[in-house]
């Protein structure tokens, strides 16, 4: 087939990767900048044109103690409510995925609609009801609002990866003479494990990250986002783009660990006889 | 499960008090205590019967307590009315006035918001889907490589991405000194791209950053059902003396609509309800309906009119969703 093309169809070919490499470019642009920004020596307040080279920022990433501080509180947020969120979505995955019950249809149309609703109305409505009820902002609310959106987040990702998993095997081992929980924690967990973690890592990305939901209900809390919004008005110090890059390296480097992983498990895996999923 | 959810949303909603919440409270632990008590009672059958609806009752629960609650709250707070400009605990009255106000006081901000919104939704359609098929079909080894190429720029936060667009479209930046190199302003400025030799803090600018920022959210839907289209289905089409852009549009574009339909969603829905790309990259002429929604919130805490621009802002989000799932003729994705 490839030695048939035509001139017009080879045109066409290198003008739809002319477009993907460009596409590609634009994705990696801002963050060409993002790195090369940190080794920026700002004059004056705001490090958005380019002074010189330095390694200073680098040299104390954490000289600004409000952006150092607001990541931890973003990192507590995150790790709380990523917990309560997993622990939450994984039972209603379970539960839609494993049996077949009354109802279940609406239960997946809930579950999307928090994922389908802008931020700035999840956040506005939620603030709403914590103003109407008196309560008073701080991690009480960021956390409440941030499981809300990473149940749902966990639950629709999570039955979309264990969909086809093959229920049987928990029957073959009660069959076999374990205990439903036995079976489940012996057979069915280990298995759905890496599914779970690869949830619970994307949502503890979205809470990290999230800002909208956030600005809305955290009263005088600042996590990470926030504090850079706030800075932003103001002054916006190289030390943002150092601790962007190192979270970058950071999560890049998880990748490739997964890849690497992943790989060598494959390749054991295509030893012996592989029965389907 | 039913009495339980309903009594949350009610009571979250604050619609009883009092004595009345102590009548739902039992209420519920009554219902609850009686599935517990059914599944103690009754056989291995019955307990496999309830098991689906106990594990899904803490989750559920949570989304009624936190999610339908507040939009409740929320559709309160719309036709409630402030006695003074200093009222900021507004009470219940019918009071539609709060939806006018909203449409006529920020008719434009509406306006802005949902043409940006259908502006990034087709440019990140045009960028993304050649990007998700080279990926899918030429991609060989490299398959997951490139893919997580696509995601490696979102691990960093979304505000300092959209602050790097500041650095790349600054006066003094790489772009307009390139521009000016080439000489092609008028080009530009023609366009509607380019504003008095600016590219900072023009329409373009923010609808620029939108795209940028959730085009990941277009390509990854793409590519999945992209993916999923056997290869040999073109080869078929090919055979039988179709040409090339024959079979992409007979075979490949057809089944891969399903993952144009879910990507727009993704991009549509959070870009129409922004407001960080307005605020950092656009000008007091650019802002959206976010920047007015947080602005009458948290500044004004004006909550009536803040509230009633979210309600019209969800519901036109939802009706143009229905709308676009009867065109696209897939209902059955919802």
């Amino acid at each position: 087939m490839t030695g048939a093309l035509s001139t017009r169809q080879r045109n066409g070919r290198r003008f739809i990767n002319a477009v993907a490499v460009a596409a590609m470019l634009y994705l990696f642009a801002p963050i060409a900048m993002i790195v090369l920004f940190s080794f920026n020596n700002p004059k004056g307040k705001f490090n958005i044109v380019w002074r010189g080279f330095t390694l200073k920022n680098w040299a104390h990433p954490f000289a600004s103690p409000e952006l150092t501080d607001a990541l931890m509180v973003s990192l507590k947020v995150a790790v709380i409510s990523t917990a309560c969120a997993t622990m939450l979505g994984t039972m209603i995955a379970l539960s839609l995925s494993r049996y077949k019950f009354k109802g279940s249809g609406v239960v997946n149309l809930f579950l999307v609609l928090p994922l389908t609703s802008p931020e700035i109305v999840l956040g506005s409505s939620l603030a709403t009801l914590f103003i109407a009820r008196g309560t008073s902002f701080g991690y009480l609310t960021v956390i409440i609002a941030h499981i809300m959106f990473q149940v749902s987040f966990v639950a629709v990702t999570l039955r979309a990866r264990i969909r086809g998993f093959d229920w049987t095997l928990e029957q073959a081992a009660m069959d076999l003479g374990a205990t439903p929980q036995r079976a489940f924690w012996k057979v069915t967990f280990p298995l759905i494990l890496p599914g779970i973690l690869a949830a619970a890592l994307l949502s503890f990305a979205l809470s990290i990250d999230d800002f909208i939901i956030t600005f809305f209900n955290a009263g005088s809390l600042v996590t990470f986002p926030l504090q850079i919004f706030g800075a932003s008005r103001v002054a916006i110090p190289p030390q943002i783009n150092v601790l962007a890059t190192m979270i970058l390296m950071g999560s890049i480097s998880l990748m490739v660990i997964g890849f690497v992983v992943g790989a060598r498990r494959q390749r054991k895996a295509m030893g012996p006889v592989t029965s389907g999923k | 499960m039913l009495v339980v959810a309903a009594g949350a949303v009610s009571l979250g909603a604050g619609w009883v008090s009092g004595p009345a919440a102590i009548g739902v409270l039992s209420l519920m632990l009554v219902a609850v205590l009686g599935i517990v008590w059914t599944a103690f009672v009754g056989g291995l059958e019955t307990r496999r019967a309830l098991a689906p609806y106990g594990l899904l009752k803490p989750g559920i629960l949570w989304l009624c307590l936190f999610f339908l609650a507040p939009l409740w709250s929320m559709l309160e707070m719309s036709l409630s009315a402030k006695k003074s400009r200093f009222d900021f605990s507004p009470s219940f009255s019918w009071h539609w006035g709060n939806y006018a106000t909203a449409l006529t006081d920020f008719g434009p901000q509406f306006g802005r918001s949902f043409f940006y919104a259908a502006a990034a939704t087709v440019l990140t359609l045009l960028i993304g889907y050649p990007l998700a098929y080279v990926i899918a079909f030429r991609g060989g080894k490299f398959k997951s490589v490139l893919l997580g190429l696509v995601a490696v720029p979102f691990f960093t936060s979304y505000l300092i991405r959209t602050l790097a667009w500041q650095n790349l479209l600054a006066d003094e930046g790489p772009i307009v000194g390139l521009i000016n190199k080439l000489g092609v302003e008028q080009v530009f400025e023609w366009l509607h791209i380019m504003d008095n030799g600016r590219l900072m803090n023009t329409p373009a600018a923010v609808i620029g950053g939108l795209t940028y920022n959730f085009l990941p959210f277009m390509i990854l839907p793409i590519f999945v059902s992209l993916e999923k289209i056997d290869a040999r289905l073109v080869d078929a089409a090919m055979d039988l003396y179709s040409t090339a852009t024959g079979a992409f549009r007979k075979v490949v574009l057809p089944m891969s609509l399903p993952g144009v339909f879910a990507g727009s969603l993704l991009v549509f829905i959070p870009a129409a309800g922004d407001f960080v790309n307005a605020q950092f990259l656009g000008s007091p002429q650019t802002t959206m309906i976010g920047n007015s929604i947080q602005d009458q919130f948290l500044r004004q805490l004006n909550y009536p009119v803040a509230t009633a621009m979210s309600f019209v802002l969800m519901s036109v989000i939802t009706v143009s969703v229905l709308v676009y799932a009867k065109f696209m003729g897939t209902e059955e994705l919802m």
